[in-house]
């Protein structure tokens, strides 16, 4: 299936989904007013992998700033990952955050208490 | 009496760096939050403050543009769409205030939103959030009902905020958050 590859704008993340080797990447920031047209493509694409996925997805955010609108639909990715690692694929995923980014930092721990998955906290100079 | 002179003293009083009057869009918030990130590089704002101006400016603005992008905008008075945005800085504490015009129907939902989350602790408004994000939907404008919990969240503050009644049907809506360094 095709990668879905989208570049990053001053209110959208960069994305990078590659069904080649499974690794789902979202970087920058997710600031848009309205986030439901923006991760729908992303949905859609998700479900398609799904159906042949990889043994291994992981999932590698990167995010600077997420607004409350993509806090919603970053948990709806995750909770379709989730049910995609009772299948074929065992999903991980990675959260990275700045130093003394305690907000970006706290935003991980928060999906990680609600969504079933392995989480990796991952603490970066600069994302 | 230079009445510009006037506008401008009361600003520079008050510390403002940014100000604005008007119809919020899309491209303004653009503009506002790219303004606002080069003012804070500039004076070489720490790192951790400048996010959370910024974060909590987004989920501001983002209130004025969902408050104003309602279906029913068309029977709004063109005066009643625009809204206050300002941002000041006072020695180590930055002041985002708001002002916009709102039904007056809708404030006591609003203001009940408010004391609530001005009720809560560090660890309250972490698990409200929590069961707003895990339990909430979302509304066709994409807002998740999690904005206020959010910026009093990230804040660390009480929200300031205040109601004036224009008539029987509008309200004027004014909010103040403190983002100390």
């Amino acid at each position: 299936m095709e990668n879905l590859i989208l570049e990053g704008s001053a209110k959208t993340p960069t994305v990078k989904f590659d069904a080649g080797n499974g690794v789902l990447e979202l970087k920058g920031r997710s600031i848009p007013e309205n986030s439901i047209e923006f991760y729908k493509p992303l949905n859609d694409w998700i479900e398609a992998y799904g159906a042949s996925p990889k043994p291994n997805t992981i999932v590698e955010v990167k995010l600077e700033y997420f607004n409350t609108s993509s806090s919603k639909c970053i948990l709806d990715l995750f909770k379709q990952l989730e049910k995609l690692n009772s299948g074929n694929t065992e999903v991980k995923v990675n959260w990275y955050f700045e130093e003394d980014d305690e907000d970006m930092e706290e935003a991980g721990e928060d999906y990680r208490a609600i969504i079933d998955l392995p989480f990796k906290m991952i603490e970066v100079e600069e994302i | 009496m230079n009445q510009v002179y006037d506008i401008y003293k009361k600003l520079e009083e008050r510390n403002v760096l940014l100000s604005f009057k008007g119809m919020i869009t899309s491209e303004l918030l653009t503009t506002i939050l790219s303004i606002m990130e080069s003012k804070m590089d500039h004076i070489d704002e720490n790192p951790k403050v400048k996010k959370k101006v910024f974060n909590i400016l987004v989920e501001c603005l983002q209130n004025l543009y969902h408050h104003i992008d309602q279906d029913d905008v068309v029977y709004i008075p063109a005066e009643e769409r625009s809204a206050l945005l300002m941002i000041a800085k006072t020695g180590d504490s930055y002041n985002i205030t708001t002002g916009n015009y709102m039904k007056a129907q809708d404030v006591p939902v609003l203001k009940e939103k408010l004391d609530l989350v001005n009720s809560m602790d560090k660890e309250e408004l972490k698990a409200y959030y929590k069961q707003v994000l895990s339990e909430g939907n979302m509304s066709s404008k994409g807002t998740a009902g999690l904005g206020m919990i959010d910026i009093a969240r990230k804040s660390g503050e009480k929200l300031e905020y205040d109601f004036l009644t224009i008539n029987d049907k509008t309200s004027f809506f004014s909010l103040t958050v403190k983002i100390v360094e």
